[in-house]
């Protein structure tokens, strides 16, 4: 099953300046993978090295935040769009 | 009753309005609690009293004093509840605005004597929270009561929001409302939750970096402290963003249901529909949304009558919903 993945504009130098990537993925986690796979570099902006969301990374599956829909575990569908927002870190409190 | 001491008891018992006709499922019945009663004109009259009454309390503020100064940043509705309360109480409110709201918010603060400080429009919201804690640093002396961070406000609707809706609505199974302090949402949602179990509470917010007064994304770096304070995160069920676009159609929408709500309303019941949809036929579901004003402050964004590819267009540069 391919996604597409909109990338944010903070990400793109890091991956090849793409505006969106298309990945296979049943799963936010499998997608993430697939796009850590293809860009390294991005890894410790979207995973923790236990697998779950960044704490600043929001993704969004059809404008739903994934956090409440099961995480790295939500499902993703072949028309699914889904979006990457990182938060601004510093201002968290 | 209907006579009334001071027009402060009019705040709040703010009546629900079955608009089911808009509901995208015949198993799901959509109700809006219409704020725009409340005498100053939106459910911020309902934190304001909450902000003030616990100042107070604490001898922050003591009513009849001369020279009390407060300061707050608003987008709009909050300064609009504060200025007309503080005119009532003698205090001398500045509220800090972006300096791109609607024309009318400018005018409301102005009819209730409250001063302008403005904010850099092109840092929204955020700038005008900024810009108050700047100035309240520098100013120790004047009342700053920090809607934001004041546990004031979610205690206003724990207190009256979410009593309300819960005895006119029992059969409720849905919470709907914008994030902008997230007092509504962390407020009414604790009262549900201890009160109606199951009840599930959804946050609707603008797209990250889009100018949307009133409403706000958590993703544009500033966490309210009474989200973090509330455990936001464990208490919403979902989250979901509403574009501007959806938000102006919606709002249009509810006049099908004899509703002139402000564009924050339209944005809402827009998440409300999507919440909808994800009822399975064979379920009955009572979703309740918060109409958090009337649409009278937004007329000059031609929002009900101008082409909504431009309405939008301009919802880029003005802050208005």
């Amino acid at each position: 099953m391919s996604a597409v993945v909109r990338i944010p504009t903070v990400l793109r130098p890091a991956m090849a300046g793409a505006t969106t990537v298309t990945v296979e993925g049943v799963t936010i986690g499998e997608v993430l993978r697939a796009l850590t796979t293809s860009y390294p570099s991005v890894k410790g902006q979207l995973l923790n090295d236990d697998g779950t969301l960044h704490r600043f990374l929001n993704v969004y599956v059809n404008d739903d935040d994934v956090r409440y829909l099961g995480g790295v575990d939500a499902a993703v569908a072949g028309d699914d769009e889904i979006t990457l927002l990182p938060a601004v870190a510093g201002g968290a409190r | 009753m209907a006579r009334y001491a001071s027009i402060l008891e009019l705040i709040g018992n703010t009546p629900v309005v079955d608009v089911s006709a808009l509901s995208p499922k015949p198993n799901v019945t959509v109700l809006a609690k219409l704020e725009g009663r409340n005498p100053a004109g939106s459910v911020k009259d309902r934190v304001a009293l909450s902000l003030i009454e616990a100042a107070e309390r604490d001898e922050i503020l003591v009513p009849g004093r001369p020279d009390q100064v407060l300061i707050e940043p608003s987008s709009g509705n909050t300064g609009i509840a504060l200025a007309m309360i503080c005119r009532l109480r003698g205090y001398h409110l500045k509220v800090v605005l972006p300096s791109n709201v609607s024309p009318e918010r400018r005018q409301l603060l102005l009819a209730w004597d409250a001063e302008i400080i403005d904010s850099p429009g092109s840092e929204g919201s955020n700038g005008a929270v900024r810009m108050a804690q700047r100035l309240s640093n520098e100013h120790p002396e004047w009342a700053f009561l920090y809607q934001y961070a004041n546990p004031a406000n979610p205690f206003a609707h724990y207190t009256t929001t979410g009593p309300e809706i819960l005895a006119d609505v029992p059969e409720i199974t849905h919470f709907v409302a914008g994030l902008g302090t997230s007092g509504t949402l962390m407020g009414v949602g604790r009262y549900l939750k201890e009160n109606k179990p199951g009840v599930q509470i959804w946050a609707v917010e603008p797209p990250s970096g889009e100018m949307v007064d009133g409403l706000r994304s958590l993703e544009d770096g500033y966490i309210p402290p009474i989200f973090t304070d509330n455990r936001g995160a464990e208490m919403l069920d979902r989250k979901v963003v509403v574009r501007p676009k959806e938000s102006i159609e919606w709002t249009r929408r509810m006049t099908e249901a004899g509703l002139f709500v402000g564009i924050s309303s339209g944005a809402v019941m827009a998440g409300a529909v999507k919440c909808a949809n994800t009822i399975p036929d064979d379920e009955q579901a009572t979703i309740v949304t918060i109409a958090s004003d009337d649409g009278w402050k937004y007329l000059s964004t031609g929002a009900w009558s101008d082409d909504i590819d431009l309405v939008v267009e301009r919802a880029k540069k003005i802050i208005y919903f």
